[in-house]
């Protein structure tokens, strides 16, 4: 098989950056090691579109993580994925904090981030009561902005299979090798070539430069636990709450995510396993602590599911988006925070990237920037769901009644590349509220099951070996006989 | 589909499990004509249709029933009193006035008024998020009830090698289940230094199988990061914190959680119904009526009950105050506020009138042998065990309350001795 | 020389621990038991333990592909794998009414399985 570029990693990254080229008179293909594109350090992302004015002006993630912000709002229209731009407030909980705020302000204003602005105590009680009333002064940000990761993931693959990005899932790339100016890219079920290579992954992307020779970095993974608490605190807090970040992490952060309930973290914590996806007691405690000093409302006993991820931090703290030693090789690794609000604009730069090292870009006629498919029934008025209805009668069957989702909903997710029971649950949220999946695994799995044509025992949670039940050992016996 | 049904009905009730069921029951006894029962499953029945062990009616019907023979019997009774009953229907909404709005794989949108609305909407179970459980996320954790469902009604085993945490009777009956098809179970883990299951549960579903039961004990690790592999198991303290120090491992492929059910509340909080931290689900006066005029609540969405007998009367009795509401009957208000005192974990209802008969529940918040209960000074009843898994059910004459009238009355137990 | 052996007593909360000192296969006393029915617990767990038993059995064609059943009467405790092990070999196809026997004098222990739930067919509609 045979490709103009092809991408190694279904991350945010390398999803936004199909999409991107997917513009371009190009044979593209995307190679994602897990069965299906975000079920790596995107999933677990916080989820947040940062204000701007974090990452100094003079590094790389810096300056994409601004130009990053400002398009989210038009891809969240195009590629229907729940957003809001609801702001953050970052804490001085000590005299010394104060400096961090103003320094924050000026690096901020010199990029052009707008609106940011120091509240005084009073206003911060006045707009978000549920805070400490220890807080000294507080920076707002109204550019900042929250969305899930693994929906942005799905759009922008989505929007990139349409204009004729091929994707390959569960096809970790095994071997890379060089001849002339063409790659082969070995993975368990077929061979690739191709004269480009862009390497997104992630965790991994060290590992992938090296088959080549093209590791001239290291990754090394920082785990985050994160917190996702029940509805009865949704509310408490209207904006992102970040206290002032240590020289690892931006610290535990209050997140009221985009479908309303609060969720809590991460930690940061450097890991030597690049598997080491495990919450622990000592995680735990050190979020609640945390965030309690800053609003002493959230109680660990109001924990629903809690789960971790990893950062790829490279050892220079910045992205690492350059040629690399191996001409057509290019590394885009070291995708550490703000890495999910800077995929859009790292998109745009590493097209412009391939332009100046040579690759011929003309623009596609029909390229489509919008991509088809169900609202949520959640969020429709009642006339829209009379009307859904009325025109598919399964958007009447709820699925899974904690985050009202609807028979119709989840066969267009297993239509369109769900393929597990997480696939299901981050594409449409069900089995995501407070059950957990008590009451609707059964069914989801019965509908995978019918519209894929996969038996009910080899449906997974998140791919081959997370088989959610076994045959009974009768009907074994019986099946190997008949 | 054209639906077949009205725009208006006296009573609507929201679930048809033992519940709903029984409450429609009741409300057909005292009169309602047109009554409704919406229910979101495929069958009415609720989840007695996945509990096909024995053990229910003792009560209610004085014979040893199982859980989808005692469903039966109501759906039957149901469809003789002429109740509708919708299916694979659910409740989206319900506003103050009693407007229901519906929708129905059959019968599309619908929108009901109802004169009285039946909260029947049961509960669920606690999951993995509500305990500390450190360690992998794979498949293979999940809770008890959605094993027995994948067990006993869709034919599938939710794993190989299961251990157990929780010692609730649900946990205990799928020890026993599991080991009939062909699995092995390698343990039930308690946190609490005493069983939550009942006696015979413990006898004849884990010592009839050689099951351990291991208590004070608790998961501290889940190992696998696809499927479970193994399980760090930590013993606790009498504050249930686990002691790292002494921790083993045991190899298993599968975790059944069974710690623990929840009302299940989603409607009751959207209609801002005031609710009780102690039950889980909403204050009722002693007509089973919610703090909203007009909306009754019973089963396990007002308080988890063990005995579905007591649901089925219970919500019996939700279903008859329900319908005298939709016919314009008014019984007095409450004048007496019920409150929980020493050692009682929680009490349903949390008023009461002196005018009648009254039915209270109440469960303790630890085990206790030998002790006596007290409601106010006019009543007294010596019980020789109480634990927290077995709900009390009193009657009280109306002469026990009249001298409550307008007072607050107390409910204490006073151990004799402690266990 | 007397035997003993301890149960738990499961008529009620109490749980009370029993001994039962049996001579030559005999009981003759239970000690530990706070009431009567202790004693008649220990004395039929004793001599005959019984259960009742339900599981499920394959069924095609109908509403779910299981089918609840039970013995219509207890069977001797060391019965019930026989029991099973007949029982997970049998397959019934829709409509099944409740009550109706599926297997007569299961395993030989006299007692007959029967339906515990009416299980309406189902035909080319997909089960959940």
């Amino acid at each position: 098989m045979r490709y103009d570029v092809i991408i190694v990693g279904g991350g945010v990254v390398g999803c936004a950056l199909a999409r991107e080229l997917s513009r371009y008179q190009l044979r593209l293909a995307l190679l994602e090691k897990e069965v299906e594109v975000g079920f790596g350090t995107s999933k677990t992302n916080s989820g947040i579109i940062h204000s701007g004015h974090h990452a100094p002006a003079d590094t790389l993630k810096g300056q994409l993580e601004w130009a990053g912000n400002q398009r989210w709002d038009d891809l969240a229209r195009e590629l229907k994925f729940g957003f809001s731009r609801i702001g953050e407030l970052m804490l001085a909980q000590q005299s010394a904090d104060l400096a961090y705020l103003l320094k924050l302000k000026a690096q901020g204003e010199e990029k052009g981030v707008t609106g940011l602005e120091l509240w005084s105590p009073k206003k911060i009680q006045k707009e978000e009561p549920n805070l400490s009333h220890n807080i000294l002064q507080a920076l707002h940000a109204p550019t900042a902005a929250v969305v899930n990761p693994y929906e942005a993931c799905f759009g922008f693959i989505a929007c990139a299979q349409q204009n004729g990005v091929e994707l390959f899932c569960g096809a970790p790339v095994l071997e890379i090798s060089q001849a002339g100016e063409s790659f082969s890219i070995q993975t368990p079920q077929h061979k690739f070539h191709c004269r480009i290579i862009i390497n997104a992954a992630g965790i991994y992307a060290d590992r992938i430069a090296a088959l080549i020779g093209a590791a001239d970095f290291t990754i090394h993974p920082r785990k985050g636990e994160e917190y996702l608490l029940d509805r009865r605190l949704q509310g408490i807090v209207t904006r992102l709450i970040f206290p002032v970040p240590s020289a690892t992490s931006k610290g535990v952060l209050i997140i009221p995510t985009v479908d309303g309930p609060i969720m809590v973290g991460p930690t940061a914590e450097d890991v030597a396993d690049r598997e080491d996806l495990t919450t622990s007691f000592s995680g735990a405690d050190k979020v609640f602590a945390t965030v309690r000093q800053y609003c002493p409302a959230i109680s660990e006993r109001d924990t629903i599911t809690e789960f971790a991820g990893l950062r790829a931090v490279a050892e220079s703290n910045d992205f690492i988006i350059s040629p690399s030693p191996v001409k057509g090789f290019f590394n885009v690794a070291g995708i550490q925070s703000p890495g999910l609000t800077a995929a859009p604009a790292i998109a745009t730069y590493v097209t412009e990237m391939l332009r100046c090292e040579g690759l011929a870009l003309s623009e596609k006629t029909a390229w489509k920037a919008e991509i088809d498919g169900p609202s949520r029934f959640a969020r429709m008025s009642v006339a829209e769901r009379k009307a859904a209805i009325r025109s598919d009668p399964a958007f009447g069957r709820i699925i899974c009644r904690c985050e009202s989702v609807t028979e119709a909903e989840v066969r267009y997710a297993i239509c369109h590349g769900a393929r597990t029971l997480d696939g299901v649950k981050f594409r449409v949220r069900a089995g995501m509220g407070r059950c957990q999946g008590g009451f609707c695994t059964t069914r989801i799995m019965d509908l995978l099951s019918q519209t894929a044509g996969t038996p009910l025992t080899e449906i997974s949670k998140r791919g081959r070996g997370s088989e959610i039940c076994y045959p009974r050992q009768d009907s074994l016996t019986a099946g190997e006989e008949g | 589909m054209k639906s077949p049904l009205r725009k208006k009905y006296d009573v609507v009730i929201v679930g048809g499990g033992p519940a709903g069921l029984a409450a429609a029951l009741g409300a057909r006894q005292a009169g309602a004509e047109r009554i409704l029962v919406v229910d979101r499953e495929i069958e009415a029945g609720g989840i007695l249709n996945q509990c096909i062990h024995s053990g229910f009616g003792l009560h209610y019907f004085k014979e040893e029933l199982t859980g989808p023979e005692y469903a039966e019997r109501f759906v039957r009774s149901a469809l003789a009193d002429s109740i509708e009953i919708i299916t694979d229907s659910y409740v989206l909404d319900i506003s103050t006035d009693l407007q229901l709005e519906v929708v129905s794989g059959r019968y599309g949108y619908l929108q009901f008024k109802a004169r009285a609305v039946v909260l029947a909407m049961g509960c669920r179970e606690r999951t993995r998020g509500a305990i500390r459980t450190p360690g992998f996320r794979p498949a293979g954790v999940m809770t008890a009830g959605l094993a027995q469902k994948m067990v006993n009604m869709k034919g599938l085993l939710p794993g190989r090698r299961v251990a157990i945490l929780g010692s609730g009777d649900i946990g205990l009956i799928m020890a026993r289940r599991l080991v009939l098809e062909g699995c092995e179970v390698v343990g039930v883990y308690e946190l609490q230094p005493y069983s939550n299951g009942l006696t015979r549960n413990l006898v004849q579903c884990l010592d009839d199988f050689d099951i351990p039961l291991h208590l004070s004990t608790t998961v501290a690790f889940i190992h696998g990061r696809d499927r479970v592999e193994r399980l760090t198991l930590a013993p606790v303290d009498m504050k249930c914190n686990p002691d790292l120090s002494r921790t083993r491992d045991v190899a298993c492929d599968t975790l059944l959680l069974s710690i623990g059910l929840i009302p299940e509340n989603e409607l009751s909080t959207r209609l801002r119904l005031r609710m009780d931290p102690a039950t889980g689900g909403p204050q009722v006066a002693s007509n089973l009526e919610t703090s909203l005029p007009g909306v009754f609540a019973c089963g396990n969405v007002l308080h988890v009950h063990d005995l579905v007998d007591f649901v089925s009367e219970e919500s019996l009795r939700a279903g008859r105050f329900a319908a005298e509401v939709a016919r314009g009957l008014r019984r007095p208000g409450d004048n007496i506020s019920l409150q929980a005192g020493e050692n009682i974990a929680s009490c349903v209802p949390q008023s009461l009138s002196p005018d009648r008969e009254q039915v209270v529940y109440l469960r303790v918040k630890r085990p206790l042998k030998n002790c006596l209960l007290t409601i106010g000074d006019r009543y007294e009843k010596s019980f020789r065990v109480m634990i927290p898994s077995e709900m009390i059910r009193l009657t009280l004459a109306p002469e026990v309350l009249d001298r409550y009238f307008g007072d607050n009355l107390r409910i204490d137990i006073w151990p004799q001795e402690r266990v | 020389m007397p035997e003993k052996k301890n149960l738990i007593c499961i008529g009620c909360p109490m749980s009370c621990p029993l001994e039962l000192v049996i001579v030559e296969g005999e009981i003759q006393v239970v000690i530990g038991n706070d009431c009567k029915r202790g004693e008649t617990y220990a004395r039929q767990e004793y001599r005959a333990p019984c259960r009742m038993l339900s599981t499920t059995i394959a069924c095609t064609a109908g509403l779910w592909p299981r089918l609840p059943v039970k013995t219509a009467a207890a069977i001797p405790k060391e019965r019930i794998t026989a029991v099973v092990q007949a029982l997970h070999c049998l397959e019934i196809t829709a409509p099944v009414l409740l009550g109706q026997v599926i297997q007569e004098n299961v395993a030989d222990t006299g007692i007959d399985v029967i339906a515990t739930r009416n299980m309406p067919s189902l035909q080319g509609k997909n089960n959940r």
